[in-house]
């Protein structure tokens, strides 16, 4: 019900919205929640397991209960807080976890069944059948508990990722957060201040309470302004710091966009921040708690201080007749405001005997609420007294059960907060994260006047740390009322008592878990699931440990809480990964024959984050399988011409250049004359292969390597670091310049006549032997080439500067298919290799050594290298090791696979009988059948032999012959021409 | 974490790649305890430790980073070639 006058509200702004498929009217400066409670609604969600009606329980982003979902379709949002949702025209929100409708939802049946379904029951009840769990029980636990629910489609709303640096952090803007910003900023810091809320002010914007002469709301607001006005301050609203990091990094999420009636296309919903502070001031305020009695999850059962919020800030009496429970003066300041907003008192109860009432109010002192009655919202309270108990008729009941400092990102260092008897709370342990200074509510402070202090006296602390004077700043004048609390959690009796809301906990379930013997917070925690879900127990952690404490036999400071964990509210992933979906989830690397490879129509496969051409496909071929036989054929009777940029090229220069390329090579590379190619294989300090791939050199002092694909990253780190940390001494520089040049492998017998028609001069067949590099000149600009091959033919490799890639390969093609060939894709280069018995890292996997790929022969005896001492190790060099081998089907053509386990013929598919497994597997269109690599025990000594391939996963079994992984030209006569 | 880098500057713990405990590479002929241990051994320190980091997303400098494997705490950087080049 809304109040006559009063409020921070804009009662000339009225903002229309929708609410379970009803159209609701609230006004401008509302959250979701006070619009429904001014529209009288009571009823706006059910709870998690039993269904059970429940309203609006706090006014902040602890609220456990008005979990609702925003929007519709592939963008709605689940277990957003009506509490922290800004009412803005159009806004549509429906209740969650009920059918049909949230005031008669018919899962509300297992509210009767809450005997059998208190904490654990699932471990206990649905044991048995064991097939029933996963095809029955599990389902239908699932479906009938939970909150809100995903969309389950891609979400297609904007979000961003942002980074700040700053002197000074201010967490909440509350009267010590404002203040400590205020001196900070005044001093001449670089300070952000952060709120979770539209309207920064914390608590003066809730209380009717006066700071320096002035309301707390409109103090709040001057120093806001004030603020703002300078410049080495920054303000940042609707910014909820969610975590700490190391190194004074801060974890926070901004709502940019929900709130705004339009949002312009490139806004973002929200924006993950990642701030970098030097000094914090932790002002985060105080969270109330309640107290457990039987009926207190009933709708209109809401906290006091969020009761005032509603009174005070919105201007929304959330009942008619209210009766307000508490054990501190905050249930006198609540009675007290009710009475000033013309709200009618039932009744003041507070639990501690020796209380005073000044007010006109029916005042029960020493008395305490034993039960709620009514369902879909409070009807009346019982007051239990002295001498006996009587109903109270009442529409909503207001409890305060003390306050807890929010010391939650105090504690994500792993800090555990420490227990304050005094106040009957836990107050952030002194330096639990370096640099971070609690202070005003945060740190146990409880009254207007001694936040405002304890903020300005935090930010000395900061500048101090920060090596600024201090500004003096004269203290506004403000309450100063002492805090004076009983402790109260429990009140005994008949009825379910709540604790946990949100994940529906009550105090039988807390005493249960105990005597089960989960007695660690940790494990009752787990028993019950008391704490978790989007609230995190913000509301019940406390109540929730003194109930453990008192059924365990000991104290609440020894009980202990359980882990604070960052996020302190809910962060969507879509903001942590903002920017990362799609294509935006890895970068794109492109060759330079990109574009005419799609042109003619090539499907792109990605290498790492390279795409490269599958196959290029012809008129009236059906499969993927012809177009690859076909290419193969050019390069094995015509020509054949393929993008090969993508390998790594990383130039080294120096006089140390060979010196460098023999300590990470196996083979010596020192004496390679300038004009010649070799092939290298590097090894790993432990002795396993890491990459292989040709090295250039082509020019005394200097060499062009070229790595593997995806070894072209690591190689390159392990140059740097062979340089820079094992051979500092050395006198050589690397680059890496495999973006810089284009590269087209050109294949076939036909290739040097492809070359000799697009080069300047015509190759020399005496002048480029087999491993020849040297300078050539096409199409007037400089190249490189290089007479190496991957496919066992004459081949050749072309680069030049990456500008001419796009023209060079159309000419390349078009020259290529004038001579019967064409442009091949990556299928067909791996059956090529294959043919031939070439290694990829399907081979290179980093489990294998060089003696397992039949390369030791290379491993030179008179110098070091890395992975030398250890590739020496026995057990690296015996005998019975899975080597390299090649397998060809027995008998008819038979499909072979990769990945399949190798056994003797007669030996059990199982996994102790293995010998080994297969690689790389192709159909060899020159040989007329399968062929694979594989590792095979002992390999190399038994060629000839039978061995059963078997694909357990596929449900393949084929008898192969094991033979040289060579199975074309095996003495390389076609590669050398 | 941030590192400060002696080329780039403070710059986020993401901008590099670690690369283990700061060893010294055993001789050629060390024999295989020492070897073991180098590429073995590690006391994994709960504290004060002396690690490789790589700004591969930077200058590409091998850095020697002393850290506090705990709390992250930095004490001091320095390239692991000396400045060499």
């Amino acid at each position: 019900m809304r109040l006559a006058t009063g409020g921070l509200i804009d009662r000339g702004d009225a903002v229309s919205f929708r609410f379970d498929g009803h159209s609701y009217t609230g006004f401008r400066g509302d959250t979701l929640a006070s619009a429904l409670l001014a529209n009288g609604l009571k009823v706006v969600a059910r709870s998690f397991k039993y269904h059970r009606p429940r309203g609006v329980f706090s006014a902040g982003s602890e609220e456990p209960n008005a979990l609702v979902t925003l929007g519709r379709g592939p963008g709605a949002e689940p277990n957003a807080r009506a509490t922290m949702v800004e009412l803005r025209e159009g806004l549509e929100a429906r209740a969650q976890n009920c059918w049909p409708s949230v005031t008669w939802d018919l899962m509300e049946v297992n509210d009767l069944f809450a005997p059998l379904l208190g904490a654990g029951f699932y471990y206990k009840t649905f044991m048995w059948p064991r097939a029933f769990w996963d095809k029955l029980y599990e389902p239908l636990i699932r479906q009938a508990a939970g909150l809100g629910a995903l969309s389950v489609t891609a979400n297609p709303d904007r979000y961003e990722k942002a980074y700040a640096h700053c002197d000074l952090l201010v967490v909440g803007a509350g009267p010590a957060g404002l203040m400590a910003a205020l001196v900070a900023g005044e001093a001449g810091a670089d300070v952000i201040l952060a709120d979770e809320d539209a309207r920064p002010g914390g608590r003066l914007n809730s209380e009717r309470l006066q700071v320096g002469g002035q309301p707390g709301a409109d103090w709040a607001a001057t120093v806001l302004a004030r603020l703002e006005a300078l410049p080495n301050v920054r303000v940042m609203r609707r910014t909820s710091v969610t975590g700490v990091y190391d190194q004074g990094t801060f974890g926070a999420l901004e709502r940019v966009g929900q709130h705004l009636d339009t949002r312009a296309p490139d806004l973002p919903l929200e924006c993950f921040w990642r701030i970098a502070a030097k000094q914090v001031v932790l002002a985060s305020g105080a969270l109330e708690r309640s107290v457990a009695f039987a009926g207190n999850d009933r709708p209109g059962v809401m906290l006091a201080g969020a009761l005032r919020s509603y009174l005070n800030r919105y201007a929304v009496a959330p009942g008619r007749r209210v009766t307000v429970f508490g054990n501190s003066d905050d249930a006198h300041r609540t009675a007290a405001d009710l009475l000033a907003a013309g709200v009618h008192v039932a009744a003041l109860i507070d639990a501690r005997p020796e209380a005073r009432c000044d007010l006109e109010v029916p005042f029960y002192p020493g008395a305490v609420v034993s039960q709620v009655k009514g369902r879909m919202g409070v009807e009346a309270v019982r007051v239990k007294t002295a001498s006996g108990t009587q109903a109270i008729v009442s529409d909503c009941l207001a409890v305060s059960g003390g306050w807890n400092p929010n010391v939650h990102l105090s504690c994500h260092l792993n800090g555990r907060p420490v227990w304050d008897a005094a106040l009957a709370a836990f107050v952030p342990a002194p330096d639990a994260v370096p640099g971070l200074i609690p202070a005003g509510a945060a740190a146990g402070v409880m009254s207007t006047a001694g936040c405002l202090a304890d903020g300005a006296r935090a930010a000395g602390v900061a500048l101090a740390a920060l090596g600024r004077k201090v500004p003096d700043l004269a203290l506004p004048e403000a309450e100063d009322a002492p805090y004076r609390i009983r402790p109260l959690w429990v009140v005994p009796g008949r009825g379910r008592a709540w604790l946990d809301l949100q994940n529906d906990v009550t105090v039988k379930d807390v005493q249960g878990a105990a005597q089960e013997n989960f007695r660690s917070v940790e494990h009752m925690k787990r028993y019950t699931t008391q704490g978790m879900s989007p609230d995190q127990g913000k509301t019940s952690n406390i109540g929730a440990l003194a109930v453990l404490a008192d059924a365990t036999g000991r104290g609440i400071a020894e009980t202990g809480t359980t882990t604070y964990r960052p996020p302190y509210t809910p962060v969507a992933i879509a903001a942590m990964g903002a920017g990362a979906q799609g294509a935006g989830f890895a970068p794109e690397r492109f060759t330079s024959s990109h574009a005419a490879s799609l042109e003619r129509g090539a499907p792109m496969i990605e290498a790492g984050l390279w795409y490269r051409p599958s196959y290029f496909p012809a008129k009236g071929e059906a499969t993927w399988r012809q177009a690859c036989d076909r290419e193969i054929g050019w390069v094995r009777n015509a020509v054949g011409l393929c993008d090969v940029t993508t390998l790594g090229k990383i130039d080294i220069q120096g006089p140390d250049a060979g010196a460098l390329l023999d300590f990470v090579y196996t083979n010596t590379f020192s004496t390679l004359k300038p004009g010649r190619v070799r092939y290298g294989v590097m090894l790993r300090e432990d002795g396993f292969v890491m990459d292989d791939g040709t090295t250039a050199c082509l020019a005394p002092g200097h060499y062009l390597m070229t790595t593997t694909t995806a070894a072209a990253g690591p190689v390159m780190r392990h140059l740097e670091f062979a340089t820079q940390v094992l051979r500092p001494e050395l006198d050589v520089q690397i680059t890496s310049v495999t973006e810089q040049w284009a590269q087209f492998a050109v294949a076939g017998p036909k290739s040097r006549a492809l070359l000799s028609e697009v080069l300047e001069s015509p190759l020399d067949p005496a002048e480029w032997p087999f491993m020849a590099c040297g300078a050539v000149r096409v199409g007037g600009v400089a190249a490189r080439l290089f007479r190496i091959s991957f496919s066992g033919e004459e081949a050749y490799e072309i680069a030049v500067p990456a500008r001419f890639g796009d023209s060079l390969f159309r000419a390349l093609v078009a020259r290529a298919e004038a001579l019967g060939g064409g442009a091949y894709g990556m299928e067909a280069l791996n059956v090529l290799r294959l043919e031939k018995g070439l290694l990829t890292h399907a081979e290179l996997h980093g489990r294998t050594t060089s003696f397992d790929l039949g390369l030791s022969g290379m491993m030179a005896k008179k110098k070091d290298f890395i992975g030398r001492a250890a590739a020496a190790r026995p057990g690296l060099l015996a005998g019975d090791r899975e080597r390299l081998v090649g397998l060809r089907p027995r008998g008819p053509v038979q499909q072979l696979t990769a990945g399949a386990f190798l056994f003797a013929p007669e030996a059990p598919a199982t996994r102790a009988h293995a010998e080994g497994y297969t690689t790389s597997v192709g159909f060899s269109p020159t040989l007329g059948h399968s062929i694979a690599l594989g590792f095979l025990k002992s390999g190399p000594e038994r060629q000839g032999e039978t061995v059963r391939l078997v694909d357990h996963l596929r449900g393949i079994e084929v008898l192969c012959e094991v033979c040289a992984p060579c199975f074309y030209d095996p003495d390389g006569g076609r590669m050398r021409g | 974490m941030r590192i400060n880098c002696p080329t780039c500057g403070e710059r986020d713990r993401r901008e590099f790649y670690y690369g283990g405990a700061a060893l010294a590479r055993p001789a050629e002929d060390a024999g295989p305890q020492a070897w073991d241990a180098y590429l073995h051994l590690r006391d994994n320190p709960a504290g004060r430790a002396r690690e490789w980091w790589f700004h591969e997303s930077g200058c590409s400098a091998w850095l020697l980073v002393e850290r506090n494997s705990v709390t992250h705490e930095v004490y001091g950087v320095a390239l692991a070639d000396g400045g060499r080049s």
